[in-house]
């Protein structure tokens, strides 16, 4: 295994930068943005932004601090070998520092400016994201794509208690909808791109349980998003905009991940089923989350019957 | 250290500082409307 390079020059901006992961920060902006957008009642244009830049600056702590942690494991995988940290670009130090900068700043931005319960959800996702995920769990068991999602499913939650103040039954949901559409979203594309975790010990499900597992697995997680991404029109959270939209894409997933979890291999696979599935899954998210802010837009509008705040 | 090094350890300082004067400005900036807008809270 390569370890970093030692630094003598001082690091590029831009190292610091790409060291937020700024993709899967798109991810975190949007999602934590239709929590806050669909979530009753009003905020401040001003302080709403706040909430959003505090959620995009702590994933950008959180992802910091994972790669501080795993720099000698990013730099055994070809994928992620020229990264700033195993590429020695950056020290090590360095991104410690920044990572717990950031941290700190976001939390301790969003309690001062916007509301101290989602500070405190912040500081939990980020504790979880890189103490519990990266450092305790991911190298340990199987199932760490499932503890990771969680990670990925707080934005919406705390974008949501900035501007109700409090954790009710729809941001929970919320939660729960990306916790359960990680799992067969991350395995799709890990059935199709052969990754090098193996030989950095970290224990992938399809290296560990097998592929038949893995595909057994994809469509457990899709039977139970299902039923958990139309539960906020069931419980009265969302109308029923929202309802049809949230049905109709959990059918399509369940229908591609019905023919990813039911099929086996062949030699010369091109994949298919395996890279629809993975490109739909972030379609499905989008449209899903775009759809709840749509209904919450049109019904506080009068547009249809709305929903009770 | 070679004139060459020298000169990119000067440009990359120059960059890292004016990026981090932006962002400074920025959150005197974001400060002082947030401190607006929950004067009226």
């Amino acid at each position: 295994m390569r370890t970093a390079v030692a630094v003598t020059l001082p690091a590029d901006w831009r190292d610091f930068f790409a060291l937020t992961k700024p993709r899967v920060m798109s991810l975190v902006i949007f999602t934590g943005l239709c929590g806050l957008l669909a979530a009753p009642g009003t905020i401040n244009p001003v302080i709403g932004f706040t909430a959003v830049l505090c959620i995009a600056l702590g994933a950008g702590g959180a992802a910091a601090l994972n790669q501080w942690w795993e720099a000698d494991l990013d730099a055994g995988m070809k994928r992620t070998a020229s990264r700033p940290l195993p590429a020695g670009r950056l020290a090590r130090g360095d991104a410690l520092s920044f990572g717990i900068i950031l941290s700190v700043l976001s939390v301790m931005v969003m309690g001062l400016g916007v509301h101290w319960l989602a500070a405190g959800l912040l500081a939990l996702s980020i504790f979880y994201y890189a103490v519990i995920y990266t450092i305790w769990l991911k190298p340990r068991t199987p199932q760490n794509i499932v503890i990771g999602g969680g990670a990925g499913a707080f934005p919406p939650m705390i974008g949501w208690v900035a501007v109700t103040g409090e954790i009710t039954l729809m941001p929970v949901l919320l939660f729960a909808i990306i916790f359960f559409w990680t799992p067969p979203h991350f395995w799709a594309l890990a059935l199709f791109v052969k990754s090098d975790y193996a030989k950095v010990g970290i224990p992938m499900l399809p290296v560990v349980a097998g592929e038949r597992a893995t595909r057994h697995q994809i469509l457990l997680y899709a039977l139970v998003l299902l039923p958990v991404s139309i539960a906020p029109w069931l419980a009265g959270g969302a109308g029923a905009f929202y309802g049809g939209a949230a049905l109709v894409l959990s059918l399509a997933f369940l229908a591609l991940s019905l023919r990813v979890g039911l099929r086996v291999q062949a030699e010369g696979d091109a994949m298919r089923p395996e890279k629809r599935l993975f490109g739909f899954s972030i379609v499905y998210l989008f449209a899903l989350f775009a759809a709840l802010v749509a209904d919450r837009l049109a019904s506080a509008q009068g547009l249809v019957q709305g929903t009770v705040a | 250290m070679t004139p060459d090094e020298e000169a990119e350890r000067a440009r990359r300082l120059r960059s890292r500082n004016k990026v981090l004067g932006g962002v400074l400005l920025f959150f005197v900036a974001l400060f002082y409307a947030i401190t607006i807008v929950r004067m009226g809270d």
